[in-house]
């Protein structure tokens, strides 16, 4: 089974190229077996996972041997968890469009699951070339969902999304072939070519710069946030749930695996910026959230602040806080999607996200209205449920690195909790009574799809160490190669 | 045998998934069965442990579930511990709440959204026992919060009405104001001892000197969690308004128990708090200030519940007065005849309101002794408890907490005695506009008046059975000496508390308190009955108050200070960073990127504009600047 890794990663190019194939009606169930088998084929990865065996499953073919370059791919906890992620999201994010009016269904299953493809690739390379391939692979497909089933403005605004973030990524071209030609002999862009690398401080710095720009457009980071809220709005909601749920966390993972161990040094030094801009983020994106009326703008502020904490806890470097950045990738993905989808429910019955225009859906749904309620106890951190860990671990994290960023970011749990119970309140509470005609009762494949995430937000809260001792040993070991460098 | 301590929270739990789940399936019976059993199965596992502990059988019981948050040196299992604190808040808990299981089949009878009620008062209890048997700060956070949960759904449970809405989420908001506080504390607290364990935790405290900065800094944090969980200045403004909810939600979360969960942290963290002095005479003031403020406006609001709400958080004043002082004990003491005593007061509240179909304003009630004659009665049990008059459970702990405040300082101890005269005024206030007079209501509500079902009566009597013997687990120590009695409860308790501190009074003192606080109460006593009963004042309408009267009827404006302070503040942040900052100044220098390269690109295409005379134009003058330059240089 040493080329499991490799069918997980080819698994959704098989399956877009099948899905292209069948009738009209089938294709998104073809789509949806195959996520499903990638799934079950990610379970089957963690299980057999030696949490403490380091880099795994590692394949490694010469692919332009002249040019040093190789198709080096593996998994260690961190990698895994990203996998799970994907794999556990993507058959959430097909399912929640069945029942959906969508123009040219083939085209979007395709699309997404050639995201699937490079977003595994992403989180499983260990050359920094296929690292780059994969990451811009990653973009084609989004920009296609955008700009082919997006709103009103999607055309400006995709190209606003498509430029800034190429932008980001040429700069980390440049940052990796310049690491590339700092490694001895005929160089190599393999990771650990890099990660022995010694660097000078200027030198160091300038990586830095290079290639965190890249990474922080992506997740975003303030103040390069400002293409985020309005591709959220505006992209259709299965592109929304890839960006929040999996894309961003490209950049994150990417802080993690090829920032903070290639760059130790320049990634200290320049810690109390990057988190001070994160700790930014926090206030600033939840301040924003509470005045925002439309539901699907909320969130996208909220998801700005609640990546803001995991930046800021990666830079602390303190093993608590890394453990909670990785975990908390996870539950954000979740409950973003969650969130995104009950927007899109929302959006589907009452053709609108203002939330002014909303309330008393609680009245005639209470399936809904209980998980909805799950969705945003997780988003809002109660304790047991899967944003608490992450949060409360960033927290501690930050506060050990300098206590008063703890105290600014802290207010996430304020100020979190001030735009999700309103707008709760908006959405779902009142007076106002909705017949079956104005509110469609639940499908089943909404049921499914927001009572998995609800179920995993429960999961994930009471008992987290499953999958936390997956990947602690792997963080330790990345801490080990930051501390040493 | 240890793991039988975590069936505790785990069976009510299972209640609230059943009645949560398949609540539409069930006859209503079985629901109402399903939640007040488990709650009474949880109590009679913690009697069982309260007799081995009492007995010295055990010393107390820890098991851990499983391994929940494990990081770095982080070690945190989801593990439970019974000790003499927590048996105690244990019995309170569930038994309390037990009895507002029973009273709410009876309450809530009629509601169409009964068994999510019975479901959520499950879930409450589950959050509570979770609260109070964590063996470590974060288990005890998993319950805070969850608790902090629950008393939001209770208070929004009739979501139709979006006053309740608003109320509910200021209850969590203000909750989550201190929750922030909490954390900060844990933090330092996981910094400075690398565990967040209880034993651990208390094992290094103790080995610090008095007056640590550290330690007093995560004692203030803490308490800046206990202020928010227990209603005190500045975080008290939620407790009045989450009146909102069913009464029952009233008695059992807002009076009985999670408002005293502040109250239980301390007395948790008693060694942290004893080597931070300056913390606990921070602790005591807030505590002084919040008693006497709530009591005076207690005396000014015409709603029944209203009433109780700011006798409430009075109440909790004292204890936290108590704190402050360093008596421990005592505190919690005051915590359980209050309990007794403030559910009580709220039940029977709810039986008037029950009666008065649905009225609250006690300006409309007047005269319903006789319709209510249980209800009467044991409404009377818990204003003599309340207003300490002696050998009610009340004067036992508000004559200790008194008591010891007067060896802490006379200052302190002359304006609690100031307010427990105000709390003997508000609440016979209440007690003879309510049920003394004339009937002052609808003829509709008359004709309606009744007494309520058994299953609301039963709980009335057993609650005001406690309300008047439940002091006698604590009797001063002059009594105790002519008896050769013992303080049972100081006794029980000591072994939990850091260093027991001795409060040493003499005999004359507490005779003169004694004697002050009969003659101070049979004063009130006729005055207010005069007022209310002979000479049938009836408050005013509100338009009428005037000056002081209205600051204290308008709760000196503290909601209008807070709006004014604090949300419309961040409102405008909110619109100044969207509007100004975002759109305008960041996305703004993000689009002029691209324009800038547009106009640049524009102005230079005109160069390329296919003439060639302009072409050879520009050539010449190109060479010409090329042979100035050089000969320049």
């Amino acid at each position: 089974m040493n080329n499991l890794l490799l069918i997980i990663l080819f698994l959704p190019l098989a399956g877009m190229a099948l899905s292209l194939l069948p009738s009209r009606e089938a294709t998104g169930k073809t789509a949806f077996v195959f996520s499903l088998i990638s799934l079950l084929l990610s379970v089957c990865l963690f299980i057999q996972f030696d949490p403490n065996g380091g880099m795994q499953y590692v394949i490694n073919y010469a692919w332009v041997p002249d040019l040093g370059i190789n198709f080096k791919i593996g998994v260690d906890g961190i990698s895994l968890m990203m996998i799970l992620l994907t794999n556990v999201l993507t058959p959430l994010i097909i399912l929640s469009s069945f029942g959906r009016r969508i123009e040219n269904p083939k085209g979007l299953y395709a699309l997404i699951q050639l995201m699937q493809f490079a977003l595994v690739g992403v989180f499983i390379s260990l050359d920094a070339f296929l690292f780059y391939i994969f990451w811009e692979l990653a973009l084609l497909p989004i920009y296609f969902i955008c700009l082919l089933w997006g709103g009103k403005d999607r055309i400006r605004i995709t190209l606003k999304f498509f430029i800034y973030t190429i932008t980001g990524s040429l700069l980390m071209l440049v940052g990796l072939i310049y690491l590339y030609l700092q490694t001895p002999g005929s160089h190599t862009f393999d990771i650990q070519a890099f990660y022995d690398l010694t660097l000078s401080s200027q030198q160091q710095t300038l990586v830095f710069w290079l290639i965190f720009v890249a990474f922080a457009i992506k997740i975003p980071v303030f103040p390069l946030h400002s293409w985020q809220p309005d591709t959220y709005t505006d992209a259709p909601t299965q592109g929304t749930m890839l960006l929040s749920g999996i894309m961003l966390k490209m950049g994150l993972y990417g802080v993690l695996r090829w920032l903070l161990p290639i760059v130790p040094g320049a990634s200290a030094d320049n810690a109390f910026i990057v988190m001070l801009l994160g700790i930014i983020g926090v206030v600033y994106a939840s301040c924003i959230a509470i005045v925002q009326k439309d539901f699907k703008r909320m969130i996208a502020y909220a998801s700005i602040a609640h990546v803001g904490l995991i930046t800021a806890g990666l830079f602390t470097l303190k093993v608590e806080a890394l453990e909670g950045a990785v975990f908390q990738m996870l539950s954000h993905g979740i409950n973003a999607v969650g969130l995104f989808f009950i927007a899109d429910m929302l959006m589907s019955r009452l053709k609108t996200h203002n939330m002014s225009e909303m309330g008393g859906i609680a009245n005639n749904n209470s399936l809904f209205a209980v998980l909805f309620m799950i969705v945003l106890l997780g988003t809002v951190a109660l304790p047991l449920t899967n944003g608490f860990v992450g949060e409360f671990l960033l927290l501690t994290g930050i506060y050990q690195f300098k206590a008063w960023m703890a105290i600014f970011g802290g207010l996430t749990i304020i100020l979190g909790a001030v735009y999700m119970f309103r707008s709760y309140q908006a959405i779902m509470l009142g007076s106002r009574h909705l017949n079956e005609g104005e509110f469609h009762p639940m499908t089943l494949s909404e049921k499914t799809v927001l009572g998995t995430i609800a179920f995993l937000v429960i999961l994930l809260g009471v008992y987290p160490s499953f999958l936390m001792n997956a990947a602690a040993p792997s963080i330790k070991s990345l801490l080990m190669i930051i501390n040493a460098g | 045998m240890d793991f039988l301590i975590s069936a505790i929270p785990l069976v009510p739990l299972i209640g609230f998934l059943l009645n949560g789940i398949i609540n539409k399936k069930m006859p209503q019976s079985l629901v109402g069965i399903i939640a007040s059993g488990t709650v009474l199965f949880s109590f009679l596992i913690s009697c069982y442990l309260f007799l081995q502990i009492n007995n010295g059988s055990i010393k107390e019981s820890y098991y851990s579930m499983f391994s929940w948050i494990n990081a770095g040196s982080l070690n945190l299992g989801l593990s439970f511990l019974v000790d003499r604190l927590s048996v105690i808040m244990l019995l309170v808990v569930t038994g309390v709440g037990f009895l507002i299981h029973v009273y709410s089949i009876g309450y809530m009878k009629h509601d169409e959204d009964y068994s999510r009620f019975m479901s959520y008062l499950n879930l409450f209890i589950f959050f509570m026992l979770l609260l109070v048997m964590g063996s470590n700060y974060v288990v005890m956070f998993a319950g805070w919060e969850g608790v902090g949960l629950c008393s939001y759904l209770l208070i929004g449970f009739w979501f139709k009405n979006n006053d309740y809405n608003k109320a509910a989420n200021k209850a969590f908001i203000m909750n989550r104001i201190g929750d922030l506080g909490f954390l900060l504390g844990l933090f330092l607290m996981y910094q400075t001892f690398s565990s967040l364990e209880f034993k651990d935790v208390f094992a290094a405290a103790g080995n610090y000197p008095s007056g640590d900065a550290t330690l007093t800094a995560i004692a203030l944090f803490l308490f800046i969690g206990a202020v928010g969980k227990s209603a005190q200045i500045p975080l008290y403004t939620w407790l009045p308004d989450a009146m909102a909810g069913p009464t029952p939600v009233s008695a059992l979360i807002h009076a009985a128990t999670m408002v005293t969960a502040g109250v239980y942290m301390v007395i948790r963290s008693n060694v942290i708090y004893t080597l931070a002095p300056f913390a606990g005479e921070i602790v005591a003031v807030i505590g002084l200030v919040t008693a006497l403020m709530a009591a005076s406006i207690g005396l000014k609001q015409n709603d029944i519940k209203k009433v109780l709400a700011y006798s409430t958080v009075s109440q909790l004043g004292y204890m936290f007065v108590a704190l402050g002082v360093g008596a421990y004990t005592t505190a919690l003491f005051h915590v359980v005849t209050h309990a007794f005593f403030k559910a009580l007061l709220f039940l029977c509240a709810g039986s008037v309101i029950h009666a008065m179909s649905g009225e609250q304003d006690i300006r409309r009630m007047g005269g319903l002794k006789k319709y209510l004659p249980i209800t009467h009665f044991t409404f009377l049990m818990g204003v003599l408890a309340i207003s300490g008059v002696p050998l009610f459970s009340g004067f036992f702990s508000k004559d200790e907490i008194l008591a010891v405040t007067w060896t802490y300082s006379p200052v302190m101890f002359t304006i609690l005695a100031i307010t427990s005269v105000l709390t003997a005024t508000y609440m016979f206030r209440l007690y003879w506009l309510t049920f003394y007079g004339d009937f002052r209501g609808t003829h509709h509500q008359k004709e309606h008046l009744h007494e309520s079902p058994s299953s609301m009566t039963v709980p009335l009597i057993i609650l005001a059975v406690f309300s008047v013997i439940g002091g006698y687990i604590g009797m001063p120590e002059y009594i105790n000496e002519k008896l050769g009695t013992h303080h049972v409860f100081t006794q029980f308790l000591n072994p939990i508390i850091y260093s027991p501190k001795e409060f040493i009074l003499s005999h004359t003192f507490e005779f003169t308190l004694l004697i002050g606080t009969i003659i101070g109460l049979a004063i009130i006593y006729v005055m207010t009955k005069n007022m209310y009963v002979r000479d049938k004042v009836v408050p005013e309408d509100d338009s009428q108050t005037k000056s002081f009267q209205k600051v204290l009827a308008n709760k000196y404006y503290v909601d209008e200070l807070y709006d004014m302070i604090i949300r419309k503040p961040l409102e405008a942040f909110g619109e100044l960073f969207y509007k100004i900052f975002d759109i305008s100044i960041i996305d703004g220098i993000v689009n002029f990127i691209p324009r800038a390269t547009n106009l640049t690109s524009s102005g230079l295409r005109l160069l390329q504009n296919g003439s060639v005379g302009f072409y050879l134009v520009s050539m010449v003058i190109g060479i010409i600047l090329i042979f100035v330059f050089k000969m320049l240089l």
